[in-house]
């Protein structure tokens, strides 16, 4: 199981990033201080996208990868996958 | 033989009024802090130490741009955190409104208390009675509405022994209850009634500061309630309407009306229908009026005690909107720019800004950069962000920046110049409805009325899903224009 994140920014992507690998670091929820470990990923990542029809992927994500700051997503996807691995 | 009353005419806005209650003594009903406090009773004492004095709160800079005493890109200005840097010109009325303290309010909620469910303690009605007096929307018969209150151990003998609600100031002292209004309907439990009387007296200061401040009052016919409250009984909960409830106290007496309910897309339903009633001549003169979302008062609050804020949603947001026909002078709702999310649109984001944004355009003959100003869903990322809920407005700005690279009309690398122009920053209370849109419009009335903008587009969306009934999203449009003069 892997969990696919739509989050808009790298800071909120990395809050929920962290939420279902080390617990919730906002303490809003039901996920505090338990760490689940999973592997996550954002949409946007070359490693989700690659595994999506190019076609639905264009009509769903298309827009949002030229409104979105991918880059800073992906680092701050790649630092919680570091940091809880 | 049937025929029209009238020849169709343009529907404008003539007017708008806003209205915030500071309310920290309600902060705990909330519905995030009212479920995290009973499950952790310690978290009350964290929550009381981080609410604002009603002088921050008045002073906080988005505040001051929702009641109108700043312009919202004046926020771009103002270092953040903008709780730490408030103006310091922050009045409590401003040109499109006011905020009220908490004791005021409950003294409001108590006059707009039909059933006298709500209980005040004698000393509390006695002080505010003597601040309401002194209100210029407040009349000598409101004040009479207020009574006497009642004995503190009438109040402490509700709560124990009736389960009334117990309210508190901000300091945690009891200051009255709210009794049920029924000894077994689950939608008349005093947690449900506090929804709809904050909801109700919230409206009802917004309908009357819009209403005082016009230099000749209309004949209202037609209210249309825009909130987010359920009213009605167990067996038809969140079936009634408030919009009468509102008008009623506002001298509204030649009029009818009923909700639209649309989530938080609902204000821009309205204010389409309202368009259409007035541009059909079936009414002249229809107040779109929505009150706070008790329910959303501390939603983000956990993020706000972990970054150590102070807790930012400690405020109801109400709104009133007057559309009437066409004056020659008043800015123009483009019926023909209507946008809506169809059943068969699809959810995604770009889909729906597709609907609401890139099609009305289209039809209209207009690029996107023509529009001076777009209007989204204005949340304060200040209070959004510490929750890991991201940088609403900001988002949206890129998406639809992001269709002016797609279609050729702006480069990628214009996306942050097209938010700091055509965008702005958030700054509305996270009030569900009231955040969708319709806090700019006071600002694009001024600014159009002074030919400093043509135009604007309004657009709201409505998260369907939250109910279970559906997995699908809402929206909807408008674009205001200058007046032509010629109509």
């Amino acid at each position: 199981m892997i969990v696919v994140l739509g989050s808009p920014d790298a800071d909120s992507a990395e809050i929920y990033a962290e939420t279902v690998t080390k617990g919730d670091p906002s303490y809003a929820g039901a996920l505090a201080g338990i760490e689940l470990g999973l592997p996550v990923y954002h949409i946007t990542e070359p490693e989700i996208k690659e595994q999506v029809d190019p076609e639905v992927y264009q009509e769903q994500v298309g827009l949002m990868e030229i409104a979105l700051e991918v880059d800073k997503i992906a680092a701050a996807m790649r630092k919680v996958r570091r940091l809880s691995s | 033989m049937y025929s029209f009353a009238s020849p169709r005419v343009a529907p404008v806005v003539k007017d708008i009024a806003y209205f915030l209650a500071h309310v920290p003594g309600m902060v705990r009903y909330g519905s995030k802090p009212f479920r995290e406090i009973s499950k952790e009773p310690a978290l009350l004492v964290k929550v009381l130490e981080r609410l604002r004095s009603f002088e921050a709160a008045a002073a906080y800079p988005p505040h001051q741009a929702f009641i109108g005493n700043l312009y919202p890109d004046d926020l771009w200005h103002i270092e953040t955190p903008w709780y730490r840097n408030p103006p310091s010109n922050g009045h409590r009325r401003g040109l499109f409104g006011e905020i009220m303290p908490e004791e005021e309010f409950y003294g409001v909620m108590k006059i707009c208390d039909d059933f006298d469910l709500l209980l005040l303690e004698e000393g509390i009605v006695k002080e505010v009675a003597l601040l309401l007096e002194r209100h210029p929307l407040l009349s000598s018969q409101d004040i009479r509405r207020l009574g006497s209150g009642v004995p503190q151990s009438r109040i402490e003998e509700k709560v124990h022994e009736e389960k009334a609600l117990p309210l508190y100031d901000q300091r945690n002292r009891l200051v009255g209850c709210l009794q049920r209004g029924h000894e077994e309907d689950q939608s008349l439990i005093p947690e449900v009634l506090i929804e709809n009387l904050a909801a109700r007296a919230s409206g009802v200061m917004a309908l009357r500061f819009m209403l005082h401040g016009l230099a000749t009052v209309p004949q209202i016919e037609y209210l249309l309630g825009c909130g987010e409250e359920a009213v009605g009984d167990r067996y038809n909960r969140g079936g009634g309407s408030l919009s009468k409830a509102i008008g009623e106290l506002c001298g509204c007496t030649a009029a009818t009306g009923s909700d639209v309910k649309a989530f938080c897309c609902a204000p821009i339903h309205a204010i389409v229908l309202a368009g259409s009633l007035v541009a059909a001549g079936i009414f002249k003169n229809v107040v779109v009026v929505g009150g706070g979302s008790f329910a959303k008062l501390g939603m983000k609050f956990r993020g706000h005690l972990r970054h150590d804020m102070p807790i930012l949603e400690d405020v109801l947001a109400a709104v009133a909107i007057l559309v009437g026909r066409d004056d020659g002078v008043s800015p123009v709702i483009r019926l023909d720019s209507i946008g809506k999310h169809d059943v068969g649109s699809g959810s995604s984001q770009q889909a729906i800004i597709e609907k609401l944004v890139v099609e009305p355009l289209d039809r209209l003959g207009l690029k996107l950069a023509q529009v001076n100003k777009y209007a989204t869903e204005m949340h304060n990322p200040e209070i959004t962000e510490p929750a890991g809920s991201g940088n609403v407005p900001r988002t949206n700005y890129r998406t639809i920046g992001s269709f002016a690279v797609l279609r050729g009309e702006m480069e990628r690398g214009d996306l942050d110049h097209f938010i700091k122009v055509h965008g702005m920053p958030g700054f509305s209370p996270t009030q569900g409805h009231i955040a969708s849109a319709i806090p700019f419009l006071g600002h694009a009335l001024t600014k159009i009325r002074a030919g400093q903008m043509a135009n604007a587009m309004f657009l709201a969306k409505g998260s369907l899903f939250l109910g279970r009934m559906t997995q699908l999203s809402d929206g909807m449009s408008f674009l205001l224009e200058r007046n032509s003069g010629d109509g």
